[in-house]
């Protein structure tokens, strides 16, 4: 895993007063958000432990609703969210949980719309985040790296074709991650990368068989 | 350039070279190909010039925090009649961290330094010291990226978190990184950097995350203020060559443990502690109704 930098210690500059339960909780927002990359007609909010318990006094709702609608971490109109056009114009709920089996800092975000997406990860300290499953595929993202996430059938030889797309962009994969439902069935790739991938690439990446589902997942900016 | 994951390998490196912690800090960073030493400077600006503004709007603001119970400690301190015993800089960090503290509680814009709820303590002691001590900006810059490196190590061990750690891995940290940031800027060599560090951390061993109602107000404003002042108390013995007998990394180790044997009821969950008193209970009555 990526170890801590300086940058990570003394930033961000955000708006208060939880860097785990409000700055976490907009950054874990707004990279749902790029792994949804639509506008959904829903969003239900899962809140489990002490995301759940003291969630609310710190913002925590707040926080993941201003970053599924793309507000930054420093953005003080995070503080009257509710009241603002852009959320009033999705349909949102909040349900808060208690489930030892997950992190204290623990969150689901089930988006509806167009594509019904279910989003999961954790603040896992000093406004740090990592989304852990995207639908029933374990993942491993940090918002540190563009990351594409690729959902496909279980065959031998995609991994090989998938690196060699990649490899034609000349970009370099810092990190790949495999998971699969069963032998022959569904199957994901996360493939962490320096750089950025060329539109061109992506294509040719939707356009291998048995490929369903083929996001470029941006990194977050703070 | 060989990896920087304790502080023994950051001594010896700077010992190496002869340079200083936040030197071997930048050109770390740069080896490890993300952040050139320009790059962290610019994030080292971005972050002191927002805990300026902070302090400053802080220092001129009695808003009430959103429960109500929060708000105006820093203005009582401010006009207070009583006269210090601590003298002018201490007196002027504890100001400066209730300024932050309740910008946060307000949802203002503050410097996650580590952490959110411990936002008030680098600022404090770093930009109070620097103001009666003519401490350039450069130097300043030099001094958070101290304090940056010295959480960066801890970080490297256990998450900075209240809920993983208690509070001791979020305002206890921050006392480590001002003390260092401090004994940076008082001129102290590498060694007495490191045992400010120690000495800070050691001595909070244990502090437990029991916010009251689930808010970043009682006690983490006044938290604030007092580990300010711990902050001092461990660059002072450093800066007299006083030594902490347990080494930093074996202090960092212990306050692993000490947090993954803290019970859950008292990280961050609210369930205990301050946070089941019986006046947090009727607080909470009649705030989170």
């Amino acid at each position: 895993m990526r170890q801590a930098s300086i940058i990570d210690i003394i930033s961000p500059v955000m708006a208060g007063p939880s860097s785990s339960h409000t700055a976490g909780a907009v950054r874990l927002g707004l990279l749902a958000r790029n792994v949804y990359n639509a506008k959904p007609d829903k969003v239900t909010f899962k809140l489990y432990n002490s995301y759940a318990l003291t969630g609310k006094g710190h913002g925590t709702d707040k926080g993941l609703l201003a970053g599924v609608l793309g507000f930054s971490v420093d953005d003080e109109r995070i503080k009257n969210i509710f009241d603002t056009p852009e959320a009033q114009s999705i349909n949102y709920e909040f349900e808060f949980l208690q489930d030892f089996n997950r992190h204290p800092n623990a969150v689901d975000f089930i988006f509806e719309g167009g594509l019904n997406f279910t989003v999961s990860g954790d603040s896992v300290g000093a406004g740090e985040i990592l989304l852990t499953k995207i639908n029933n595929f374990s993942v491993n993202l940090s918002g540190k790296y563009n990351t594409i996430l690729l959902v496909y059938d279980d065959k031998p030889g995609v991994i090989s074709k998938v690196t060699g797309i990649i490899q034609e962009d000349k970009v370099n994969i810092a990190s790949l991650y495999c998971d699969r439902s069963g032998k022959g069935k569904d199957a994901s790739m996360c493939i962490c990368i320096d750089g950025d991938l060329t539109k061109n690439c992506l294509n040719n990446l939707s356009d291998l068989k048995d490929m369903y589902i083929v996001r470029y997942i941006r990194k977050l900016e703070s | 350039m060989d990896n920087i994951n304790t502080f023994r390998q950051l001594y010896y490196t700077c010992k190496e070279k002869n340079k200083a912690i936040y030197e071997v800090a930048l050109d770390y960073e740069a080896s490890q190909g993300e952040y050139s030493e320009y790059h962290v400077r610019l994030q080292a600006k971005k972050s002191l010039d927002a805990m300026k503004d902070a302090i400053k709007t802080g220092l001129n603001c009695t808003e009430p925090s959103p429960s109500g119970m929060s708000g105006d400690d820093c203005d009582k301190l401010q006009k207070t009649s009583a006269k210090s015993i601590l003298g002018s800089t201490p007196q002027k960090m504890m100001k400066y961290a209730l300024a932050t503290s309740e910008q946060n509680l307000r949802m203002g814009r503050i410097v996650a330094c580590p952490t959110a709820g411990s936002c008030g303590i680098v600022p404090a002691v770093l930009i109070a010291f620097a103001e009666d001590n003519n401490i350039s900006e450069n130097e300043q810059i030099n001094a958070l990226i101290t304090a940056g490196e010295v959480g960066r190590l801890v970080a490297n061990k256990m998450a900075l978190a209240g809920a993983v750690g208690g509070c001791q891995a979020e305002c206890g940290v921050a006392s480590a990184m001002a003390a260092a940031a401090l004994t940076q800027m008082r001129g102290g060599s590498v060694k007495q950097i490191i045992n400010a560090v120690a000495l800070a951390l050691k001595n909070i061993l244990g502090l437990t995350c029991d916010p009251v109602c689930g808010l970043v107000e009682i006690p983490c404003v006044k938290r604030n203020p007092f580990l300010a002042i711990h902050a001092v108390t461990a660059s002072e013995l450093a800066m007299a060559d006083i030594i902490s007998k347990i080494p930093i990394d074996e202090v960092v180790d212990a306050m692993e443990q000490t947090g993954q044997l803290m019970s859950p009821l008292l990280k961050e969950s609210s369930q205990g502690g301050l946070a089941k008193t019986k006046t947090a209970i009727a607080l909470e009555k009649n705030i989170l109704k």
